[in-house]
């Protein structure tokens, strides 16, 4: 059996987790085990209804006093071990969030199990053998693992998330897993709501990021005109918030904000991997950089080369002109 | 304070494999600590300067990895603990009982430590568990991904970002554990003094128990890479109305 664990806001499955209940289907069908989902809290009852589309023939509910309140991940976790106790699965699939990889772990050290994050592709067998992101997948891993269960978080966006060609109408099984009450010393007890003056970076849809060659903090006033002309958010590379010219929330990369715009122009940015990794998910990428054989060129639709306080200034009165005529 | 690194490859503008497709070809780059875990030592530091006591750095890696340790001393790490490995890799499970069981060690000379902080995830292996695995070992309560921390009578307060955007508050009791994320801090850069101290310091070393690990490398792999040449719009200023038509075609210019 498979088990998918599935992450959900109020009975609305977070779209990562439709990501693994996917390859979990994928998986399901190659091996001929059956698929199973878990969620955690009442409130996941209703997710099972939307889960029916995706495939699983048994969505378990872990419901409990604890369990129905606010988020507390290693709760979380050993609501999950418990189900892998009870149901003994072969192979456990966690979405590759923050939260996905919190619980996966939390499982996986309880149960004493061995988990393999980052997973695009797994072949389960003895031994399981998975294909994985190393490096923020700018390097991939072939690697295997053995256990009774190995538990795999799957890389976010590495599937697509898609229907089951024929939806099942799923049984909903509610059970109340033992959780010890030290599992709940840490839970999440406040939340800030986003702010949601000005465009995020990482909803945006056009984003002009500066590196090194922007040159210091003021260098970034152009840059943010020509984002405010275009509607887009500004970013930055990881160079640029460690001589604290930006703020890190604005640092395009594997450590920072991984953007998908349909434009990422990208301004005196040499294309260091660690950038490149947080940029990955735009559709369009312009570059303006002074030298011809920065790496970032390689991954470019199109190219100015020159000094970007050069071009800039020249781009934002173009597009002034362009929008007022 | 006890705060775990680990070792790893500097990555410029582009990553080769070394023959064997088992390691990053790092003859042409050096060495550094994961971002995530730079943080985390300066969060030491911090918390030593505010609130007193001391700080440990310890990494589980090569004899090489004494540098990343004399890095964090530099900046006002007290002391630092290398396990040393003969380099090959330990797979997640063993790197945290090889922790867990050096911090008991460690404990039980001096005291039990009020926090261990972690990276959230190594740059390369980005395994997600090691913090988490060894909070398990201790019986410690864990908050991954924090991005703010404040320390109040006895409690750590964590700010971390929510799935859905903005933030969420999560409480942890001394002693925990806790995984950073790059943001919590800016860490500072040596000081010249500070290199000359590190340099100095004794380097506490312990050989770890190999219990052994379940997942293995077979390879590396690189993803194939993209075949499209970049059109060239143009050099300098000039290019300008070039760019603007390729924004008119995007529809982000009327």
């Amino acid at each position: 059996m498979i088990l998918a664990y599935v992450d959900h806001r109020d009975g609305a499955p977070d779209d990562a987790s439709l990501e693994a209940l996917t390859l979990g289907r994928t998986l399901a069908e190659r091996t001929g085990w059956p698929l199973e989902a878990l969620v955690v809290g009442r409130a996941g009852r209703a997710a099972a209804e939307a889960l029916g589309v995706h495939g699983p023939a048994v969505v378990h509910v872990a419901e409990g006093d604890g369990l129905d309140g606010p988020y507390a991940p290693q709760a979380w976790g050993a609501a999950l071990a418990e189900a892998v106790r009870a149901a003994s699965p072969k192979l456990v699939l966690s979405p590759g969030t923050d939260r996905g990889h919190e619980t996966l772990a939390h499982a996986a050290a309880a149960l004493d199990l061995p988990m393999v994050a980052n997973c695009v592709d797994i072949s389960p067998g003895e031994p399981t053998v998975v294909l994985r992101q190393r490096w923020g997948g700018t390097v991939l891993e072939e690697a295997e693992a053995d256990g009774p269960t190995i538990l795999c978080s799957v890389a976010l966006h590495a599937v697509q998330a898609q229907p089951a060609p024929a939806p099942a109408d799923p049984e909903v099984r509610p059970f109340a897993p033992p959780v010890p009450e030290e599992a709940f010393r840490v839970r999440v007890i406040d939340r800030v709501e986003p702010d949601r003056g000005g465009v995020s970076l990482a909803e945006a849809k056009v984003v002009v990021g500066g590196g090194r060659g922007v040159g210091g903090p003021e260098g970034f006033r152009v840059l943010e005109e020509l984002a405010g002309l275009l509607g887009g958010a500004v970013g930055c590379s990881r160079v640029v918030t460690s001589a604290g010219w930006r703020p890190h929330a604005e640092q395009i990369g594997q450590t920072g904000t991984r953007i998908a715009p349909d434009l990422y122009i990208a301004c005196g940015i040499s294309g260091a991997t660690q950038h490149m990794v947080g940029c990955r998910g735009a559709k369009r990428l312009l570059v303006v950089n002074e030298d011809p054989e920065a790496p970032i060129i390689a991954h470019a639709d199109w190219v100015v080369l020159g000094d970007l306080h050069e071009v800039l200034p020249a781009v934002v009165a173009a597009v002034r002109a362009a929008t007022q005529d | 304070m006890l705060v775990c690194v680990k070792r790893v490859p500097t990555t410029g503008g582009k990553i080769t494999l070394t023959p064997d497709e088992q390691e990053i070809d790092t003859r042409f780059s050096g060495w550094t600590v994961s971002p995530h875990e730079e943080c985390a030592v300066e969060g030491a530091v911090r918390i030593v300067e505010a609130h007193g006591g001391t700080s440990t750095v310890l990494t589980l890696g090569p004899a090489a990895a004494e540098e990343q340790l004399r890095d964090a001393l530099a900046v006002g790490v007290n002391d630092a603990v290398l396990l040393e490995t003969d380099g090959s890799e330990w797979d997640p499970e063993e790197t945290a009982r090889a922790i867990a069981g050096a911090v008991a060690g460690l404990e039980a000379d001096r005291g039990p430590f009020d926090l261990l902080l972690f990276g959230n995830e190594a740059a390369d292996t980005a395994d997600h568990q090691v913090g988490i695995r060894v909070a398990h070992a201790l019986g410690r309560p864990c908050v991954a991904g924090a991005k703010a921390l404040e320390l109040r009578d006895g409690t750590a307060v964590v700010r971390r970002e929510a799935p859905d955007g903005g933030w969420e508050v999560v409480e942890a009791p001394l002693p925990a554990v806790l995984t950073v994320k790059e943001g919590i801090n800016l860490p500072r850069y040596p000081s010249v003094p500070g290199r000359i101290r590190a340099k100095k310091k004794e380097i506490h070393r312990v050989a770890p128990e190999r219990t052994g690990g379940r997942v293995r490398k077979r390879r590396l792999v690189l993803p194939p890479e993209r075949k499209e040449q970049a059109e060239i719009l143009g050099h300098g200023p000039e290019a300008a109305p070039k760019v603007v038509e390729v924004l008119r075609s995007l529809g982000l210019v009327r």
